[in-house]
């Protein structure tokens, strides 16, 4: 190894010469300025949606689960694999917002806003599908451990009761999360806004905050402990909605890999999602400075590496068909590759397999264009990902007398592009109404915000003066 | 920076507070009581096609509940008497109080048109109940149906629900009385009713099924 080895300071977090008031106008702008003739046509556009999804759902329980395009072998249809995607795509929100917090990652302030608020969304659109793809929807209740005039009690060994909690856990947990990360930004916006009925509603919704001493101590303290909750629950939650596979008997589904392997799945879409959202607002909203293209390189950083987890996961499930030595392992892996959804097989593995391996190169990584191409890539391939373990599994399993062919009807794909409606209609009133980054994070991690920013001798990095600190440091140890 | 909320603001959080706690405790204790068989089912007495008397039957003239109900031991339905049992006392007996009742009776009689009685005791049709099952080991009448014969019009007292079941398939020494005592209304035990109740339940061998097939198929 060469010695000759220097230390490379990081690029800085906020681009161009930005002030701390700078950066609060930035922000505080697209909240607190008119709305633009844009957004209401696409917020139009999503509502049309949202109407359409509504419309859907009420014609699935007015006339049953028959309208889609389920069979007896594949019972779990686009309704589960929709479930799957849109809890997926919500873990991106909660590892950008917990776990690089708990790794120090500055870089995370950028996109951390932005990132819960499209997890909320995210597993909002996901809820609705669990509780509409049963055939009574009116008893759904019935899930929950209530003391009830029937002596019943939901059976807590299904995955599927876990999912309950799993789900409306993780929604809590990171409405509660996101929320708290508000209120100093609420706060601002309360003191910037003109308008009487504005400063009210965000004088509510900041609770009081006047950024003392004392509200950013405790508030820190929250912020951390949360932090060091989601990262368990992150990790919990896409486990136990793979455990809905997982725990089976169908071959292709009973598989030890499935809850690491989900998660990296869902990080890896979660990743795309957040990079394909953030790479439209950041030209709309001028926020170019803040979510910059090292921000963006190193999104896809993560991305190349949870892209390759999960291709270290197929590679995996192919080589313990092989090793099994399980004729029905190996037959639904054959028939994954040549059978009747070999298609299906094909399109995941170059989106999920091939796509992260152009992330290699540092000129792709920084291009804004096929960074974009690639985020629409790879969650067409993790929808295919869940479409191939759904679909294909059930329809061809143990006994070759019960295999079936399912494919979709009119009302399993309006469903699913409904749910576009649902998370655009929220992602765009958050986008008009909240600050988009996170205020006071951002500032936190700019120069200006280092104590020793204005010290004489620091000011500009030169690597000799920094050299005798570090010595310093080693010889009290 | 001019102030926004006026000075009572500061209350507020403690209003919403107390509110909730009072809001989620109504609720709750809404939904208990008032959404609950207890309250929904029992007391049910719907208006007959023919004002029939329990009470002056089985009461008074202390008829034995199985000269109407005769498959109670036999059937798993206990039935409701066709006209021709009215027909054995009505047809030379004038109803002394209601004569345009047992009219009705002889009307049906007559016309072969059967006597549309409201129906109290309502499961529904997916909890397969079993009369003989339960009156063949003890069961009296008056534990489930109350005392029918101080009732004028008959009435739900039992709330029928699940939980209900349960409580007696779990606990059955409570309720298990000897079999020729099953339609006697208000028997009392000449002993304790749980020691009583555990000989019986070892006598009869009564092993009450707690498990979904029993009731659900």
């Amino acid at each position: 190894m060469s010695t000759d080895y220097q230390y490379v300071p990081e690029p800085a977090l906020v681009k161009g010469d930005h002030s701390f008031g700078s950066i609060t106008d930035l922000i505080a702008k697209t909240p607190l300025s008119p709305t633009p003739k844009l957004w209401y046509l696409a917020f139009g556009l999503a509502n049309i949606l949202l109407i359409t999804l509504l419309g859907a759902i009420g014609y699935l329980i007015w006339d049953g689960i028959g309208i889609w395009g389920l069979n007896n072998p594949a019972g779990w249809g686009w309704a589960i694999i929709n479930f799957v995607w849109w809890v997926g795509i919500g873990h991106a929100g909660t590892l950008i917002s917990a776990i690089l917090f708990l790794f120090r990652q500055g870089w995370r302030t950028a996109i951390n806003r932005f990132a819960e608020a499209m997890t909320i969304f995210a597993v909002m659109c996901a809820g609705i599908f669990p509780a509409i793809h049963v055939g009574r929807i009116w008893v759904i209740y019935w899930v929950f451990p209530i003391p009830n005039q029937m002596a019943a009690w939901p059976n807590f060994s299904s995955p599927l009761l876990w999912d309950v909690f799993a789900v409306s856990t993780y929604f809590t947990v990171s409405l509660l999360f996101w929320y708290v990360g508000l209120i100093p930004d609420f706060a601002t916006l309360r003191d910037k806004t003109k308008s009487k009925v504005a400063k009210i509603t965000y004088g509510i919704a900041s609770l009081g905050w006047t950024g003392s001493f004392r509200n950013w101590w405790n508030y820190e303290k929250a912020y951390m402990i949360l932090a060091g909750l989601a990262t368990p629950l992150v990790l919990s939650v896409h486990t136990i909605v793979s455990f809905d596979f997982a725990v089976s008997v169908i071959p292709g589904w009973h598989s030890t890999i499935f809850p690491p392997y989900f998660v990296a799945g869902a990080i890896y879409s979660g990743f795309a999602m957040v990079l394909t959202l953030m790479l439209i607002a950041r030209k709309i909203y001028g926020l170019e400075d803040i979510m910059n293209i090292d921000i963006m390189e190193k999104m896809n950083l993560v991305m190349m590496i949870t892209g390759n987890l999960v291709a270290f996961a197929y590679l995996m499930e192919g080589f313990i068909a092989w090793y099994s030595g399980y004729i029905y392992e190996q037959g639904i892996f054959w028939l994954y590759v040549v059978g009747p959804y070999a298609w299906g097989f094909w399109i995941l593995m170059f989106c999920n397999v091939v796509t992260p391996q152009f992330l290699w190169f540092k000129k792709i990584r920084r291009n804004v264009a096929i960074t974009f191409v690639i985020s629409i890539i790879v969650n067409i391939g993790m929808w295919f990902e869940r479409f191939m373990i759904s679909v294909a599994s059930l329809s061809t399993d143990f006994m070759p007398s019960a295999w079936d062919y399912y494919s979709p009807t009119f009302w399993d794909i309006i469903t699913y592009i409904g749910t576009f409606g649902l998370f655009f209609t929220f992602f765009l009133l958050f986008l008009r109404f909240m600050p988009m980054v996170a205020i006071a994070e951002v500032k936190g991690v700019m120069p200006q915000a280092d104590p020793h920013n204005y010290d004489e001798e620091t000011n500009e990095f030169d690597i000799e003066k920094t050299k005798p600190v570090v010595v310093q440091q080693e010889q009290t140890v | 920076m001019a102030q926004i909320f006026p000075r009572w603001a500061n209350e507020v959080p403690q209003r919403i507070l107390l509110g909730l706690i009072i809001f989620a405790t109504a609720t709750v204790a809404g939904v208990w009581y008032y959404f609950s068989p207890e309250y929904t089912d029992v007391g049910y007495a719907p208006e007959q096609p023919i004002e029939y008397s329990h009470k002056l039957h089985a009461g008074k003239l202390d008829i034995d509940c199985q000269y109407c109900h005769t498959n109670v031991f036999d059937s798993k339905h206990a039935n409701v008497p066709a006209t021709q049992t009215c027909m054995n006392c009505h047809n030379q007996i004038d109803g002394q109080n209601k004569p345009k009742e047992v009219q009705k009776i002889r009307d049906s009689w007559e016309s072969d048109e059967s006597i549309e009685w409201v129906r109290v005791h309502n499961l529904p049709d997916y909890a397969y109940f079993n009369h003989a099952a339960h009156v063949n080991v003890g069961v009296g009448c008056e534990s489930c149906h109350g005392r029918v014969d101080r009732m004028e019009v008959v009435r739900q007292v039992e709330p029928l629900s699940m939980s209900w079941c349960l409580d007696c398939h779990r606990n059955p020494e409570q309720n298990v009385r000897p079999v020729e005592e099953v339609t006697t209304m208000g028997y009392k035990p000449e002993k304790d009713q749980i020691e009583m109740g555990r000989e019986l339940v070892a006598k009869h061998n009564i092993a009450p099924p707690t498990y979904c097939q029993s009731c659900h198929y």
